[in-house]
Order: C-alpha cells, then structure tokens, then sequence
C-alpha cells in the first residue's frame, strides 16, 4: 500500500484524466441539453485534479511518508514532493489559463486529459531513480505535449508540432543512447548502484562515461531548451497555442532540470566525471545566457522572444547546475539556487505568457509593436506584465531579483567568478529588450481605444502568479527553505 | 531635546509614504477616485500628509542624532531570510550623513508635492502621479536608512525604477520612451558594478552590513585590492546614478517627466542617491588611494564638462539638466579630496536651490507652454515672483554672497586648495562656467521681449497657446517663495562648521585623519564671488546688452561649437557605434540572420527538391527540422571532442 500511496499525486492525476474523458462521453450521451455546463465543468473537474494532487502531496509530507515505492522504481523524497507542487501548480494555471482560450474548440476534455497526464509524467521525471522508469516517464511527458503542440490543427500549430516530435524524437533516442552507455558500463539501471559503480571508476572508463554524459545532456537538454540544443524553440513557441507554450516553457524546462538533477547528482556525482559535467554546464551555460538574450533583442513577435528569453533563463538556471559539483556545502547552494530559481520562474513566465494570452487574443497579434498603448486599454494586465517581466530582468522587489542574488552568490562562491560576471553582463541586455516592450504598452499610442478585458479566470490565473511572484519577493524565506530542503537530499 | 529617537519611529519615517502609496492605490483599484469630485483630490493631500509626518519625524531623528554629535545609533538588525549558512538582514540606522539627507528628502520632496496640486490640476493621471510619487519618496528614505548594502540595493533600484515610471509613462512620446529606456539601460551599466562589488564584499568578507563593512576597512582588516575593486564597482553604481561622465548622457534626455517629478529627481532623491552613496562608504573609498583618485578625476572631469555644454542647450530643463550633472561632479570632487562634509553640505544646499529653479522653470513652463528659452524673453514682466525667485536661486546657484551656495561652494574650493591645488583650479573654472550659463538662462528667458510661447500638452490648458503669459497660481508660487528663503538663508547653518561635525562624526575613529579640513581663506571666498561675477557679466555682455553678438563669438569659436553641440561626440559613440553598429547590427543581427536566413535558406532550398513529399510533410518545412535534429549531433560531437581533447589528441597520436 505504501507503494500505491506515495505515488498518489501521480495517480489522482492519471485517474482523472480517465474521468474527464468518459464525462466528456457521458456529455454527448446526454445530448445537446447540458452541453452549456460541460465545458466549465471539464475544467473544474480539472482542476480538482490538481488540487487533489497537491493535497496529497502535503499529506505525505504531514505524515512523513517520504520514501521509496514500487520496489525502488520511485524515489518520493522532499525533491520530488518540491517537484509535485511545481509541476501542479503549473498544470493548475495552465489549466485556469486555457478555459477561455478553449472556448470554440471541440476537444477540451482530451486537451485536459493530455495537460494532466503531461503533468504526471513530468512528476515522475522527478521521482523516479530507475533509467528504464525515467526512460519511460519522459515519454509519457513527451508524447502528451507533442499532441498538445499541434491542438489547434492549423498551420502553425500542426507545423510546430510535428518539428516538436521530429526532435523529440531524436532527443529521446539520444538520451536513451546514453542510458544505454552507462548500462553497459555500469550493468545496473538503478542510479544508486551507477553511482556506486561510477564512483569507483578508474581511467579505463572515462571515455565511455564521458560520452554517456554528454548524451544524457544533449537527451535532456532538448527539454532544458539549453544551447546547442535550443533550435526548435522559438518555432514551437511561436507556433503553439499560447497557454501550451506557457506549459512548456515553464514545466517541460523544469522537468527537464529535474531528471538531470537527478541523475547527473545520484549516479554521475563522484568521481572525476563530476568535473567533467560541472564544466560542460558552466559553458553551455555561458552561451545559453549570451546567445538567447543576444538574438531576443531583434525579436518582433513577443512569443518568439520569451522562447528566446527562456533559453537564456535556463542558462542561468545551469549556472547553479556548474557550482554543484565543486566542495559539498557549494552542493547544496547549487542545488538549491536551481531549485528556488525554477519556483520564481514558475511564477514569472506563467504570469507573462498568461498576459500575452489575454492581450494577443484581444488585439489578434503577437507582435510588440502592435502591444503599442495596451497600457490604455487595460491598466492592470499591462502592471501585470511588466511586473513579470521586471522580475525576468531581476529587478527588486520582485522574485527574480532574490533567484538572481541567489545564483551568482553561488557562483562567486564557487570561484567560478567568470560566470557569474557573463550572467551579471547578460542581465543589462536582458533589461533592454524586456523594457522594451514595458515602454511600449505605456507610452506608444494605442491603435484603438477598446478597452481589453481578460476573462474572469484568466484574471484570476493572473493574480495568482504576479502576487506569487511579489510574495517570494518580499518573503523568500519559505521557498528558500523549501529549495534547501529539497536540495539536501543529494546532500 | 527630545527623547533619543526609537527603532519604531525610524521606521515609521520610511513607512508613511509608502502606506500612501498602497493607500492610493488601493483607492484607484476600488474606483473610489472619480475625477473632479473630492476624492480626485485626495491622493495629494494623503501624500502631503505622510510626507510631513516623515518630515516632523526626521527633525526628531536630527535632534537626536545631534545629541550624539553625529555618532551612529545603531538598532539592532532583524533577520528577514535564513537559509542555512546564509542570513539575510534588515534593519535601519540613524547617524549625522543619514539625518541630513532625511531632512534633504521630506523637506524638498513635501514642497514638490504641494506644488505638484497646481501644477499637475486637471491631469487625467492625478492619483496615479501622487501615488508613484509616494512610492518614490519612501523608496528614497528607505534607501538613505538601510543598515545593510543589499537593502540599500533593493531600495536604490526602486527608486531607480520609479524614476522611469516617472520619466517615461507620462507622455504618450517617442522621445519619452527612448529617454527611459536609455536611463534605464545606462544606469544598469551602473549597477552591475554595484552588484558586482556587494558580492565581491559579501564573498570576501562575509559581511553586508555596512557598519560592519566600515569599521573592517577602516582597521585594515580587508585586502587593498579588494577595498579597491569593491570602492570601484561602488563608484560604478554611483556613476551611473549620479550621471557622473561617463554615464551621464541618460540625464539630459530624462527631462520629459512632468517638471515637479524633475525636481525632486534633480534636487533631493535619484540623482544624489550616488553621492550618498560614496560618501556612506567613505571610510572605504577613503583608505583606497586609487579608488579616492577616480572620484575627483571623475567628479572634476564631470562639472567641467557639464557645465560647457549647459552653455549651449536651448531647452531650459536641458540647462537645468547640465547643471545638475556639472553640481554632482562638484560633489564628488569634494568627496574625492577627503571633504565629505563639504560634499553633503553642498549636496544639501544645492538641494533646495536645484528644486527652486526645476519649479521656477515648471512655472514658466506653466505660463508660455514652452521650455525653449529662444520663445520665452520678457518673463519678468508677467511673472514677478516666479523671475525673483528664480533669479535667487540662480545667483545661489553661481555662489554669490551670502546666498546658500556661496558657503557649501567656498568650502569645497577651500578644502579642494588645502588638498589638490589642480582640483581648485578646476573648480575655479566651473565657477566661471556655472556663472556664464545661469546668466544666460535668466537674460534669455526674463529679459528682452516675449517672443510667443507655444502650447501647452499638460494639466487642464493642454493644447492651448496662452495669449499672454500670466503669473502661476499660489500653491506654485507659495513653494517658490518658501524655497527662495530656505536657498537663502541655509548656508548659514553651517557657519560655524557644526554640520561639519555631524556629517563627519559617524566615521570610524581610524579614518578621522585621512579627512579634510581647511579654514576659513579669505581671498578664495573674494575670488570666487568676483570670477562668478565676471562670468554673471560677460553673460550679461552677449544676452542683454548685446555688446558680444552671441553669433560671433559661436562662428569664431567654431570648432568648440561643433563639439559642445555634439555634446563631445559621446551619445553618438554610445548610440551609432556600439548599440546600433556593434550590438544590433553586429551580434544580434548575425544571430538572427543565421536564424533566419541561413537555416530557412537551406530550408527553402531542401523545400523545393522536397516538392514531390506529401502535403503534410511538405507543411512541416522538413529541412528545418532536420537541420535542427543535425544541430544536436554536431553539439554532442564538439562537447564530446572538447571533454575528451587529451583522450582524442593521444589516440591520433599527438
């Protein structure tokens, strides 16, 4: 029973989803009479999902029933449970920011169904501690978002998806390359016998291990959206339904980071391949910083730049990734500024692609020119956006202005000066194509006058992440310890 | 004498107008603000109300700092964040610096904001206004009592964001867009040094609370190089904010905000945020040499220049702008020769002269609808108690005994003699330039006749063209009058070098020596009255009495001309070659360009072979994914080569 109730979080997602569909069944069976209540009614179904999830979640954190389950598949840890709340909470602003955006299509309940099981499959990434568990929970994220990507079957949408399962595709064949290199040369799949395994290692291996490494990264780092393997993103971004590239860019990213934790710190975390990793990171992550803010400065179409902007946050987010593998207590920092940066960015993207939801829905355009005088038109999305997008450039009082101290604290601590100075460069470039588009609600003339009005639970996913984001930055104290707590245990 | 002032009610100072702030705009939010009635009304008179309560609480906090002769009172600092080995405090300090600057703060930001009721009647953005003015006042308060450098951070980066929401979101105009992204983009140079040097101080010594950061360099406990870099990257953050050369060209172009906003930003809050912040860390800058030089070649290279090219601008804000810049540099001039006394006391003065002249000019503003000096001429006429005033603050301005700026401008010159006899001369010269410019902003924009004004695009009257200039009305002019006694009669507080004492008795004992302190010099006082007034004549020469024709002495000075209407070449170094030539045109453009053209070029191309694939396929653009999916092979192959070069290099034999 253990076993089922540690991965309850996961299956009360998975179970509702099951649910959703057969209501949506049970609908048409009704005829067209309660056709008004399905829609509204799919989605709280949903969201109860999510609710469920967290609760659970804090329930076992209550009862201290951390622990493995399914014969040491899963590990549910105070890093997983960390990952549960995020990636819930993802979901439920997703899922808030979708039922307007949802309202002509047909499909809701598999478009629900997909965020959820989506959803599950990013906790598992988390938890799980088996190659051939994590080999499989990547898929099951995977192939969910794939569906999502192209949902809105036109052009754009299909076009994206189909180039977003195409490297899919290839990513995940390239991860489970290394998956099977470190099979091979380990002969076990379990990360805590690698890790045994590994940390004894001689010379003779090192090649081996170090290609496993890299195919590991290029694998997950399709998901990280990290240089050199960022290509499709701004494609797929521009292309997908916005609330969908929202759930990309904020829980398909962390997912990401969370099995590279998870593996790169409990099977390649001894030894003299843990240097190897922390330098490959502290590179790709100085090129990640410098060439997506570089190339988001000429960007016109503001999802394409906020893909941009996001392979730059991510190469900050590797910067904690470099510091980990130096002494043990920069272990911890490292750990810990990935994770508490990953909260505040949670927050902040979700906030700013719900933003660009409301407005591009209204005025019919991505680009940020036509975001000319939206501050006119709707005052309190356009504090709401710029707030986020303060917090993007790091700007006190705001979240990512403590991730950002966070971060190159721990750099600097960790004598990798050099990157914290690439990163501290790269938010001055950052701040101007971020307030450029701040600039342009406020003081470009609007090109009408109609006031843009944001449906009631779009609002709602609004406040809920802005006054998110200004709460962790006024009070970071509980995500920080939260961060650390989940980082120790790889300490 | 009052009791010694407690935490709470220090903290209370900081809060008031931050509780209007929130206060308004929760009103706003509610749609308790209707225009007209008299609730519109309010959010002024609730800021008016917060910021004399932090008024009246500063005095207190004076009184008591002069009870401890300028000593510190510190309170003990409360933890806001622990993790683990890392504790974040907050917490808030008085000393003789921090009291002087609270007064500088209320006292001018309260005149601001009486003034701002007239000047701003009408503004379909009233409440807005008040409530980010609140926001701005607190920010600098807080900004002035923080204990700890990270909170000093925090607060300095609010007031620099409220400045351009100030700046910016005002007029719905290019300029006004381009001017606060350029502050914001130059200042941030700026703090990146300041970032930079709060975690060099914090790696190094473990320590962000700014007493603890004095007394350790002040005893010699922390390496030169680190005391240099990390004075350095202070300096930088101060630059930036201070519009110090080379990061000044952001403050001229700043001059679009409503003119009340400017001279709260010019005259007690945002720009002299960076020199409060050099003088905060005095004892640090202090024990630099290296970092102590690069103040005052700064600070003199700064009020040089400045003031050079307030001679030629035609816009009377832009005059105003040069001469703020031109005064800072004065400031850290001083601070760079050891007299942190006559810094702050000159930072203090100036304060109320600077906000005089924005009002005044936000006055005449008000009557001619123009800021350009060549359609105002004859003011003096139809403005009798705006041209009085603003004329004291001119020749405070200039020095002229025994306005303000003659004290805090003498000392300066003195201790400047005592210590670097070149910086004095230097100063000298600034004093002559200083003359000439505010000479000529009178002469043009009171004197002659009225040459018609334009419309105005503000308050109520926007985009009508007054048919006569006409006096403004008392809430503007009640604060002129107030401002022209206070720009009158302050420098006297110091006449016996009691606000010496307290800017200078909160620093460590050990530093004491390293200050500097000059008497009282006669002839330096006598020269520097008469090179002022040689300058207020031969501006008299040119723009009154037009014994000089202005043209003549401009054709015969040519290349001068050229170069001070350029504004010495820098906004065109800064703009043309490194952000459009080097950055846009350069690296971005190269990025995007491979983005675009190269991949989708080869797309196209791999497109047209590809036109027999099925339509679905076809739609996918299936080159591009392909050349995508080939980009992560070649990023595996090169990480892999790079980790394993020594591996590789063996095995072919190397």
């Amino acid at each position: 029973m253990d076993s089922v109730n540690r991965f309850g979080p996961e299956l009360i997602l998975l179970a509702m989803a099951a649910v959703i569909i057969l209501a949506d069944i049970g609908w048409a069976l009704a005829g067209t009479g309660a056709e008004r209540m399905r829609r509204p009614a799919l989605g709280a179904l949903a969201l109860t999902g999510t609710a469920a999830s967290i609760i659970w979640s804090a329930l076992l954190i209550a009862f201290d029933e951390q622990g493995e389950a399914f014969s040491g598949m899963i590990r549910v840890d105070d890093f997983a449970l960390f990952f549960n709340f995020l990636f819930a909470g993802t979901a439920a602003i997703v899922i808030l920011a979708s039922i307007d955006f949802l309202r002509r299509n047909r499909f809701v309940a598999e478009y629900y169904a997909l965020i959820l099981a989506s959803t599950a499959g990013m906790m598992l990434l988390a938890s799980t501690i088996d190659l051939i568990a994590i080999f499989v929970a990547l898929e099951l994220t995977g192939i969910s978002l794939y569906i999502l990507v192209a949902f809105m079957k036109d052009g754009r949408s299909s076009e994206a998806g189909l180039k977003y399962l195409l490297l899919g595709a290839i990513s995940s064949a390239v991860a489970l390359y290394g998956m099977a290199y470190l099979f091979g040369i380990t002969g076990s799949t379990s990360l805590d016998e690698i890790g045994l395994v590994v940390s004894e290692a001689n010379g003779e291996t090192r090649s081996a291990l170090v290609l496993a490494m890299v195919f590991l990264i290029a694998g997950f780092g399709f998901k990280m959206a990290i240089v050199p393997f960022q290509m499709w993103v701004p494609d797929v971004y521009e292309g997908a339904p916005t609330p969908v590239t929202a759930f990309l860019s904020v829980g398909s990213k962390a997912a990401g980071f969370a099995v590279v934790m998870r593996i790169f710190l409990t099977a390649l975390g001894d030894g003299s391949i843990s240097s190897d990793w922390a330098t490959v990171f502290a590179i790709l992550a100085a090129i990640s910083m410098s060439l997506g803010n570089i190339t988001a400065l000429v960007q016109g179409n503001i999802k394409r730049m906020l893909g941009y902007s996001s392979i730059a946050q991510a190469g900050t987010f590797l910067i904690g990734l470099a510091v980990v593998a130096a002494a043990d207590p920069q272990l911890l920092l490292g750990t810990s500024a990935v994770l508490f940066f990953l909260g505040t960015y949670a927050f902040t993207n979700l906030g700013a692609f719900i933003a660009v939801i409301a407005i591009s829905s209204k005025i019919g355009s991505d680009q940020i020119a036509d975001y000319a005088g939206v501050a006119k038109r709707s005052p309190l999305l356009a504090l709401g956006l710029t707030i986020c997008l303060l917090s993007l450039t790091g700007i006190p009082p705001t979240a990512g202005f403590i991730a950002k101290v966070y971060v190159f604290n721990a750099a600097v601590q960790a004598d990798l000066v050099w990157l914290a100075i690439v990163g501290v460069l790269n938010s001055v470039v950052a701040a101007y194509y971020y307030l450029r588009v701040v600039l342009n609600m406020y003081t470009a003339e609007p090109a009408s006058e109609e006031s843009i009005q944001p449906g009631y639970y779009l609002g709602l996913a609004m406040v809920v992440a802005v006054v998110g984001l200004l709460v962790i930055g006024i009070f970071p104290s509980p995500l920080l310890e939260a961060s650390e707590a989940a980082a120790r245990v790889f300490g | 004498m009052l009791n010694q002032i407690p935490e709470g009610v220090v903290w209370a100072i900081l809060f008031l107008p931050f509780g209007s702030f929130a206060v308004i705009s929760l009103a706003a939010l509610l749609g308790l603000t209707r225009t007209g009635s008299w609730e519109a009304r309010f959010s002024g008179y609730l800021t008016m109300a917060a910021i004399a309560a932090s008024f009246l609480l500063s005095l207190w906090a004076l009184d008591s700092v002069l009870q401890e002769d300028g000593a510190r009172i510190g309170y003990d600092a409360h933890e806001w964040v622990t993790v683990g080995s890392l504790r974040f405090d907050i917490g808030v300090t008085v000393d003789g610096l921090t009291a002087i600057m609270l007064i500088v703060v209320t006292s001018v930001s309260l005149l601001v904001q009486f003034y701002s009721q007239g000047y701003m009647r009408g503004d379909p953005g009233y409440n807005r206004y008040y409530a980010f003015m609140s926001l701005f006042t607190g920010s600098m308060l807080g900004l002035v009592l923080a204990s700890n450098i990270l909170q000093l951070f925090v607060f300095w980066e609010l007031v620099g964001l409220c400045s351009y929401l100030l700046i910016g979101f005002w007029f719905y105009r290019d300029s006004a867009r381009r001017a606060a992204t350029k502050a914001f983009v130059v200042t941030r140079i700026g703090d990146l040094g300041f970032l930079s040097a709060i975690l060099l101080i914090w790696t190094k010594t473990d320590q962000l609370d700014i007493g603890q950061i004095q007394h350790l360099a002040a005893t010699g406990m922390i390496g030169s190089s680190v005391i240099t870099w990390f004075a350095l990257g202070l300096f930088a953050g101060a630059a930036g904010k201070s519009a110090q050369f080379p990061l000044h060209v952001w403050l001229p172009d700043a001059m679009e905000g409503p003119t009340p906003v400017s001279a709260l930003i010019h005259a007690a809050t945002m720009v002299v945020a960076g020199v409060y912040l050099v003088a905060r860390f005095f004892p640090v800058f202090i024990v630099s040499e290296e970092a102590i030089n690069a103040v005052v070649v700064v600070g003199a290279i700064t009020a040089i220049m400045a003031a050079s090219l307030a001679i030629v601008a035609t816009d009377i804000k832009r005059v105003m702008a040069y001469s703020t810049i031109s005064q800072l540099g004065y400031m850290m001039m001083a601070l760079g020769v050891g007299a942190i006394g006559a810094a702050i006391f000159h930072l203090f003065t100036h304060a109320f002269f600077k906000a005089l002249l924005f009002l005044g000019a936000g006055s005449v503003n008000h009557a001619t609808g123009t800021f350009d000096m060549r359609k105002m001429g004859g003011l003096a006429r139809f403005m009798p108690v705006t041209f009085l005033t603003t004329t004291v603050a001119g020749l405070a301005l200039v020095g002229v005994f025994p306005l303000a700026g003659f004290w805090s401008k003498d000392e300066i010159l003195i201790e400047a003699w005592a210590e670097k006899p070149l910086i004095f001369w230097t100063a000298l010269a600034g004093v002559f330039l200083t003359a000439v410019y505010v000479g000529r902003m009178l002469f043009l924009t009171f004197g002659g006749e009225y040459k018609g004004g334009e419309a105005s695009d503000h308050g109520a009257q926007a985009n009508s063209r007054p048919a006569e200039p006409h006096e403004s009305p008392w809430v503007m002019l009640l604060p002129l009058v107030v401002l022209a006694t206070l720009a009158t009669t302050v420098g006297f507080v110091n006449i016996t070098g009691g606000m010496n004492d307290i800017l200078e008795g909160w620093l460590p004992e050990e530093t004491h020596e390293l200050v500097a302190a000059g008497d009282f010099v006669l002839w330096i006082s006598v020269v520097s009255v008469a090179v002022g007034l040689a300058g207020l004549g031969l501006a008299w020469a040119i723009y009154s009495r037009k014994a000089i024709r202005a043209e003549e002495v401009s054709a015969a000075l040519e290349p001068v001309q050229v170069l001070l209407d350029r504004k010495y070449y820098l906004d065109d170094l800064y703009e043309t070659v490194i952000v459009k030539g080097v950055i846009m045109r350069g690296a971005a453009a190269a990025l995007h360009a491979w983005d675009r053209y190269v991949i989708d070029g080869v797309v196209n191309g791999l497109a047209s072979l590809m036109r027999f694939s099925s339509e679905k396929y076809r739609l996918a653009q299936s080159g591009q994914a392909q050349l995508y999916g080939a980009a992560i092979f070649i990023g595996v192959i090169v990480i892999v080569a790079s980790v394993l070069q020594d591996e590789l290099l063996g095995i072919v034999g190397l």
